[in-house]
């Protein structure tokens, strides 16, 4: 029963709210999309190119906080599925082509049609690992999961026709989408700014996040969702209600992998290279599952606000810091302290602190402060009831 | 079939290695129920403390110090961190030693820098010439050490009051308690074993005849393979955490040289993969019931 779902207290739809409430938060969502929707207009290349990979951060985190919190199934492979997708477009976009004694395959295809690809083929590697997810439980699952990151180190080393070898790698199409390319190619200006690719790229990403927000949330809210949190709670009793317990378990592990995969997508078009690792610590490797894992233990698990919050500590802080490293000091010297050292210490160390104090993640905390903030409204609103005591389990998981 | 032979003993000599860290893995599991991601951490602390002062101190005094290291960072791991939480269930515990694992390791290579230190030890590069098959020394000191320790540990764990205490732990927790068995005690004993443990395993692994590399991240890649050792042979048994450590040093041994280095790494996992699939709790784990 305490699979890992539960073990860092998962969180679950949120529970209905006041009318005014709600408006409130749509406003409040609606402000902060102006807000991402502007920033190209004010903000520089370096900032933009942080915001993109912490949308990267954001995507992959939303597909594992699906199937960890939501369904219970602990799954540290979401690295292999990046390496899946990624490989995937770059082969189904890219030309073929002779780079030395290396012949690279490639299909050509539309960039629209190779992405749509590249998420299918990723959830279909998802779906694919079904047969173990579901005669596995909890950690025996997660570390099973592991297996699929070093099958990726090896093939991604043993297939140089598709991923171009791990020594050179190999560049994939840049997006475009009908004619308009999301590369440095043209020339466009929006109010006196010139869009570039940093700037393209960051409204492809946006919209690739809002949409992967959205599904999560809409997946989470209806029966699906109430099926993975039957499986999660409790197997037997989810079989009971008439939940397919293994379709429930193939499903979410298919919808993370098809997330992973449009991550990976994105990740080979930040870096504008797919290049397989060369060790075990790597792009793909399993740092990059582990931090991931952190991203949704960071935000509370199952939260989906909550993943994107913790793409934004893990993914956000190594890469601001490097942006400003010079004005904080932070040299080569000191010791090798680097931006990526510093951001791993933040997160591994938050990762420890919210397990050991507040189970449910950043998503607990926001829960509080937002529960609190309604409560006052109430009060204002209804001032003579005293307000009800917050009913046992508030997160409804 | 030289080849063959000398495969065998050198992928025995390995599996001893990865057996001395799934046992430490599985007799943490057994008091605790946790898994410690963070077991590659801890003979990491081992080899680091090892590296830094074997030149002052010489090799043995330096093992010695990174054993009792290794040991001692796994108590206050115990200590200061998973005690304190003890309404976290076990899975939420196994998250936090992810994080202890992320700053530790990040920690150590912050320290080393760009060196790759060897630790000096003086089994390291000495191929023995014996009837037309070439032995690694590194290989046959790990199985004597492997077969001296895992012996001793049984031996421990059948007859002494500590073995009796854990076992009676693993077996029903409130019941040993209220027999008089200081649960505490216990825990803190296991994962002091398991760090020392690992500390040994570290010796060998940072070998030019193992991993052909000083202390890096390739140890810590290597030291991961005593999950699949672990899960093998099932996370609740000790016989099978040895067993499962033969089989990955076997399964290593075997494809490095038949397949490729490059598969080698995958192979344990592959072998992992299927094991589980056909038995759900490893080779000799106890399958867990779900009562309705």
């Amino acid at each position: 029963m305490s699979d890992v779902a539960t073990a860092v207290r998962a969180t679950a739809a949120p529970a209905p709210r006041s009318r005014r409430g709600s408006v409130l938060r749509v406003i409040a969502w609606a402000a902060l999309l102006l807000v991402l929707l502007a920033l190209p207009l004010y903000v520089g290349p370096g900032l933009l190119s942080a915001g993109q990979y912490v949308m990267v951060g954001a995507v992959g985190a939303i597909g594992l906080t699906l199937v960890i919190g939501q369904a219970g199934q602990l799954s540290l492979a979401h690295a292999f599925f990046l390496l899946v997708g990624g490989t995937s477009y770059a082969v189904l976009a890219g030309e073929t082509e002779q780079a030395g004694s290396e012949y690279i395959v490639g299909l050509g295809l539309p960039p629209l049609v190779a992405l749509v690809g590249a998420v299918a083929i990723s959830a279909l590697a998802g779906l694919a690992f079904a047969p173990v997810a579901g005669r596995l439980k909890g950690i025996y699952l997660g570390v099973a999961s592991l297996a699929l990151v070093f099958l990726g180190f090896y093939l991604g080393q043993a297939l140089p026709m598709l991923t171009g070898g791990a020594a050179s790698g190999r560049n994939p199409e840049p997006f475009s989408l009908f004619g308009f390319s999301f590369s440095n190619e043209g020339y466009l200006a929006v109010l006196g700014v010139p869009f570039r690719q940093s700037e393209r790229l960051w409204y492809l990403f946006l919209a690739f996040t809002v949409i992967a927000f959205v599904l999560a949330r809409g997946a989470v809210r209806s029966r699906v969702g109430r099926a993975w949190r039957g499986v999660r709670d409790n197997e037997a009793a989810a079989a009971v209600m008439g939940v397919d317990v293994l379709r429930a378990k193939a499903g979410a592990f298919a919808v993370s992998a098809a997330y992973a995969g449009l991550a990976g997508v994105m990740v080979t078009l930040w870096l504008g290279l797919l290049k397989p690792d060369e060790s075990e610590f790597g792009t793909f490797g399993l740092n990059t599952s582990i931090a991931f894992l952190a991203m949704a233990i960071i935000g509370g698990l199952g939260s989906i606000p909550g993943a994107v919050v913790g793409a934004l500590i893990v993914y956000g802080t190594p890469q601001v810091l490097t942006l400003f490293a010079d004005e904080l000091g932070l040299g080569d010297t000191l010791a090798g302290l680097s931006p990526t050292v510093i951001s791993l210490y933040v997160y591994g160390i938050a990762v420890i602190l919210v397990v050991l104090f507040e189970p449910g993640g950043l998503a607990a905390i926001g829960r509080r402060i937002t529960g609190f903030a309604t409560r006052r409204l109430q009060l204002d609103a209804t001032a003579a009831t005293p307000p009800r005591p917050a009913p046992p389990g508030e997160d409804r998981s | 079939m030289s080849t063959f032979v000398q495969l065998l003993v050198n992928g025995l000599g390995k599996g001893a290695v990865y057996a001395l860290l799934a046992l430490g893995f599985v007799v943490i599991y057994k008091a605790t129920e946790v898994i410690n991601f963070a077991h590659g951490s801890l003979a990491l602390i081992g080899g680091y403390l090892i590296a830094v002062t074997v030149d002052t101190l010489g090799f043995p005094l330096a093992a010695a110090l990174g054993i009792l290291g290794a040991g001692l960072a796994a108590l206050l791991i115990e200590r200061l961190l998973l005690s304190r939480s003890r309404f976290a269930t076990p899975d939420s515990l196994a998250l936090l030693t992810i994080g202890i694992d992320v700053v530790v390791v990040e920690d150590i290579f912050r320290r080393l820098g760009t060196t790759v230190p060897y630790l000096g030890a003086p089994w390291d590069a000495r191929p023995i010439q014996l009837g037309g098959i070439t032995l690694f020394s590194t290989q046959l000191v790990a199985l004597v050490v492997g077969l001296v320790l895992i012996t001793a540990f049984f031996l421990a764990f059948r007859f002494t009051n500590w073995g009796i205490a854990m076992r009676a732990q693993a077996e029903n927790r409130e019941a040993a308690a209220l027999m008089g068995i200081r649960s505490s005690r216990v825990t803190a004993t296991a994962w002091l074993v398991a760090g020392a443990l690992a500390g040994v395993a570290v010796m060998f692994i940072v070998t030019q005849d193992f991993s052909g590399t000083g202390l890096s991240r390739t140890t810590h890649a290597i030291a991961f393979a005593a999950f699949p050792a672990a899960i093998i042979g099932g996370l609740d048994s000790t016989a099978g955490a040895v067993v499962g450590g033969v089989i990955v040093g076997l399964t290593q041994a075997l494809t490095e040289v038949y397949v490729s280095i490059p598969f080698a790494k995958v192979a344990v996992f592959l072998v992992m993969l299927i094991v589980l699939v056909g038995w759900p709790a490893g080779l000799f784990g106890t399958r867990e019931l779900s009562r309705v």
